[in-house]
């Protein structure tokens, strides 16, 4: 072993050996899965299109053509959905109207709502990840939040809003916390496996809420079950007029997930969390105590998901339906994947699906276009990420260092 | 003899670290080939290489004098080369059969698996090699040397004529090292080529036909055992001599600190592991325990270690009960582990170099202040220790898998040292390591006992035993079947109580004798 850096004049193969690192660094995979996903889903789009196969009877060349512009349609209705006009942006601004500039940027701050409660979510999973804990359950937890945090928003009353908004928060928080709880703690006395105990919980989750949707909580007013509006001391404020609805949960998303960064990384208990998911003997032999991180980790990821919940109730909808969340907790699931189980990396990705979905909103409504490319392309996303083998073969990286590690990490026979 | 293997100026470089410098290498056919070198000289990178796991930089592989390509596993075995490694690959819960078969598999009727095609092949090659083992035994059931059995058959199975043996001796007993260089030699009778890693000089004399040292990723010389000595090999390998005995001062055992009574101690299976043990250990002695693997040693290792706990018994330190102790309590009443097991139990591989070095200390000053991480004194602690054990690493935040096997021995032993200790519990604190830094390990070990630091040393390996223990318990069926003092035994006596000999019976065995 001779250290290369010592050698000025290898100075250049220091810099190959820094480019072969990114070649080989699952950033790069990230990046090339979202591209590969996307143009992939633009050929998906254009297969999915009519005109093209009509086209094809006429030439192939017209059929091509045909499936380009499809495929272009598609990219440019959700890039329109998702980010807004440019061209009516721009007209916006030079008009100096503020209530067209807000009109014209509202599809970008749109897209910011949608990834917010992606953003508590998906930190909810990855503080799992990272403590070897697989929290299926945020779904749930998401729905349980939501149901304390109503609660929270129509039943206390009276008080300021700078104490009511933050306690109906927090008490969101806890709701998810406790969903939490129980399979941590379960896990934690039995051996139960958490992804049993957090499934089965979800679905306790779904009847509970609507066990209370038709009874406690009902707005006795309407005639289907959903919750009364919560008291407007209780709202997460917005911070524009009509129709932009972006509120101040989205910085509440960012300040929590650079907390979470902070305990995983800079302090002690995430040192022994994350010790405890990276080898439990390890964390064992070195005194840390593996049922208290069990227990810890499933209710902070319990708690995190219960804001997601929170946030949607007392941000964007200021009542609750049954069935409100649609998928955030299970999405979730795959976005922790994708942003490498790293705060940093869960913010991005809840950034990627939220422009993703709006955008698919969007443009189902002025185009025409199935929402469901979307999941598609998330799918193959999330596919290529599982399976980097074909993200380096189709771009020949160099493999992966890992050659060694698998030998090494499957030799624990003895 | 035909040269069956060529290598030519194979180079290997990782991020940092120059492993293989234009390093060439021939392995005659019918030839016990030793590679010897440093911890992290960059033995394992050249085997894995030969093996296609790793793609050199530069260099080129021949067999029987044609050019070989090869970019993976299959393709070295597809020429006829085959690897055991450091750490074993089986699955613990399947069979030996199915573990052999796995990735060759016999089949037959269209897709069932022709268990017993495969076994009666098994059992021809382990008869014509003189490899006992039971086909249809459950590995997890099976002795570490039954398992290397195991994995020698696998390579066989395939037909291989080059086997790679990368430190197979490391985690085996004496008796189990005799037998495994007796199957080596019936199989070199059989036409097979072997190239075979170690640490343990005299393994090399006794049982290679060449040997080829290493040093800093390059080759500097090729020997025959004929041409060389201990104290030759060893200075090839690390540059300068190293002494073979140590000089140690007598004893000076004070107050006793750690006190163990009638302890009983269950296995993974609850079965009972250590029944009924009692010793102490004072300030200032090291107290050996001998016996041969699976004799209890783990588990009470365990028990003294907070790991498990003991279903009967006491344990003391200084007095206070730890019996229940968690493993921070005994960490806080100043006691260090060296664990067996060190990938398992001892490190984080996922973990930069300098996380290791706190993986009990973490939450005290000044890795921490109150509950926020001290990066910069945490480095400054691992740049320390990294100089003061000579541990090759790039940077003390490479990732510890990519430390090299004795290199990651010793950033446990380096990690253990560094506190105040009052008790010191090593586990085969030099499994692994090369002759220069067993020689800087034994040397403070005897500095800890010396400082007045309690010393229980459990090795399997009875040269060490007897070179560092003041007194030596040996362990059988997991009673302590003798305490003797290490300047009044021998090997042979130590190797008799290990068999389970009792010292009355022993004696009187010597009077009929006479
Ligand atoms: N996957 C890897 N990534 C980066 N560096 C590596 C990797 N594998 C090995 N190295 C480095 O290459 C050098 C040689 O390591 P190697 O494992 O070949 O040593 P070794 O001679 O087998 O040592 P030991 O006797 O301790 O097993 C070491 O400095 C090690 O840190
Ligand atoms: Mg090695």
């Amino acid at each position: 072993m001779r250290n290369l850096g010592q050698q000025p004049a290898q100075s250049l193969r220091g810099f190959f050996i820094f480019l072969e690192e990114v070649r080989r660094s699952p950033l790069t995979v990230t990046f090339l899965a979202i591209f590969t996903g996307l143009f992939l889903g633009g050929i998906i789009a254009a297969l999915s299109s009519e005109p093209m196969y009509e086209a094809f009877r006429l030439s192939v060349g017209e059929g091509l053509k045909a499936g380009a512009q499809a495929a272009w349609n598609t990219y440019r209705a959700l890039f329109l959905g998702a980010f807004g006009d440019p061209v009516k942006i721009s007209a916006a601004f030079a008009s100096g109207d503020w209530l067209q500039i807000n009109r014209a940027l509202s599809p970008f701050f749109e897209s910011l709502v949608q990834a917010t409660p992606y953003i508590f979510a998906g930190l909810a999973v990855a503080f799992g990840f990272r403590v070897g804990l697989f929290n299926i359950g945020a779904e749930g937890q998401i729905f349980v939040g939501a149901l304390a945090a109503v609660w929270a928003g129509v039943f206390i009353k009276g008080l300021p809003a700078l104490v009511h908004a933050p306690l109906a928060f927090l008490i969101g928080g806890l709701g998810g916390a406790l969903w939490g709880f129980v399979p941590g703690w379960l896990k934690a006395k039995t051996g139960a496996h958490e992804v049993i105990i957090t499934i089965m919980m979800n679905y306790v989750a779904f009847r509970l809420s609507e066990y209370l949707l038709t009874g406690y909580l009902r707005d006795p007013n309407k005639t289907t079950p959903i919750s009364a509006p919560i008291e407007t001391t209780a709202w997460i404020p917005r911070l524009f007029p009509d129709p932009n609805r972006f509120h101040w949960g989205f910085f509440i998303a960012l300040g929590i997930a650079y907390l979470v960064y902070l305990l995983l990384f800079k302090t002690t208990w995430g040192f022994e969390l994350r010790t405890v998911g990276a080898n439990p003997h390890a964390a064992h032999y070195a005194g840390m105590n593996i049922v208290r991180s069990t227990v810890i980790t499933m209710s902070l990821s319990g708690m995190l998901a219960g804001f997601a919940g929170a946030n949607e109730v007392l941000g964007v909808n200021r009542n609750l339906g049954v069935a409100f969340s649609s998928g955030y907790g299970f999405d979730s699931i795959a976005l922790a994947l994708l942003g490498n189980s790293h705060p940093l990396g869960v913010v991005l990705a809840a950034l990627l699906f939220g422009f993703l979905r709006n955008g698919a909103i969007q443009m189902q409504l002025t185009a025409g276009i199935p929402i469901d490319i979307i999941s598609i392309i998330q799918a193959m996303i999330l596919a290529f990420i599982a399976a980097p083998a074909i993200i380096r073969t189709l771009y020949r990286l160099k493999p992966p260092k890992e050659v060694e590690l698998t030998v090494r990490s499957e030799g624990e026979t003895a | 003899m035909g040269v069956i293997l060529e290598l030519h100026g194979i180079t290997k470089r990782f991020p940092g670290v120059l492993a293989n410098d234009h390093i060439d290498l021939d392995l005659r056919e019918g030839e016990i080939h030793a590679l010897l070198g440093e911890n992290g000289a960059g033995k394992t990178t050249l085997m894995n290489i030969l093996y296609g796991l790793y793609k050199p930089d530069e260099g080129e592989i021949y067999v029987n004098g044609k050019k070989a390509e090869i970019h993976s596993p299959r393709d070295a075995i597809a020429h006829g080369i085959g690897m055991v490694h450091q750490h074993f690959m089986l699955v613990p819960v399947f069979t030996v059969v199915d573990n052999v078969m796995l990735g060759d598999e016999y089949v037959r009727g269209g897709g069932f698996l022709d268990r017993r095609r495969a076994a009666n092949r098994i059992l021809e090659i382990s008869k014509q090699y003189n490899l006992q083992v039971d086909p249809f035994a459950y590995i997890k059931d099976l002795p570490v040397g039954a398992q290397q059995r195991v994995e020698i058959i696998k390579l066989l199975f395939r037909e291989a004529n080059i086997l790679i043996l990368d430190e197979p001796t490391a985690v085996l007993t004496p008796q189990e090292v005799d037998e495994l260089f007796k199957i080596m030699k019936s199989l070199v009778a059989g036409g097979k080529s072997i190239i075979f890693i170690t640490h343990k000089l005299r393994e090399v004399l006794e049982f290679s036909d060449r040997i080829t040292v290493i040093r800093n990723g390059r080759v500097v010389g090729t020997t025959t055992p004929q041409e060389a000595d201990q104290s030759k090999l060893a200075s090839m390998m690390v540059g300068r001599q190293i002494e073979f005995a140590i000089e140690k001062k007598p004893a000076e055992p004070k107050e006793v600190v750690l006190e163990v009574r009638n302890l009983k101690v269950l296995d993974a299976r609850q079965l009972v592991a250590v029944n009924g043990v009692s010793f102490e250990v004072h300030a200032g002695e090291v107290l050996g325990i001998a016996g041969v693997q699976g004799n209890g040693q783990t588990e009470l290792v365990r028990a003294l270690t907070g790991m498990q706990h003991p279903v009967e018994g006491e344990i003391r330190i200084f007095g206070k009960v730890m019996t229940h102790a968690s493993p921070r309590e005994f960490f806080e009443m100043g006691a260090a582990h060296i664990p067996e097991d060190r990938q398992r139990d001892g490190l984080v591989l996922t973990y930069p170099v300098k996380d290791n070095f706190i993986l009990n200390t973490f939450y005290k000053p000044p890795y921490a202040r109150g509950i926020v991480l001290q990066q910069p004194a945490i480095a400054a602690h691992a740049e320390e220790l990294v100089r003061r054990f000579d541990i090759r690493t790039p940077s003390i935040f490479t990732e510890l898998s990519a430390l090299s096997g004795g290199n990651q021995q010793k950033v446990i032993v380096a990690r253990e040292f560094s506190r105040p200790l009052k008790l010191l519990i090593a586990a085969q604190p030099t499994r692994g390591l090369d002759v220069g830094s067993i020689e800087y390990i034994h040397h403070r070990l005897l500095e800890k006992r010396d400082e007045g630091c309690a010393v229980l040393l459990i090795s399997t390996e009875l040269d060490e035993i007897l070179q560092l223990s003041d007194r030596i318990a040996v362990m059988y069926r997991g009673r302590i079947v003798a305490t003797v003092n290490a300047a009044e035994t021998t090997k042979e006596e130590l190797g008799l109580y290990m068999a389970g000999m009792q010292p009355e019976t022993l004696s009187l065995a010597q009077v009929v004798e006479r």
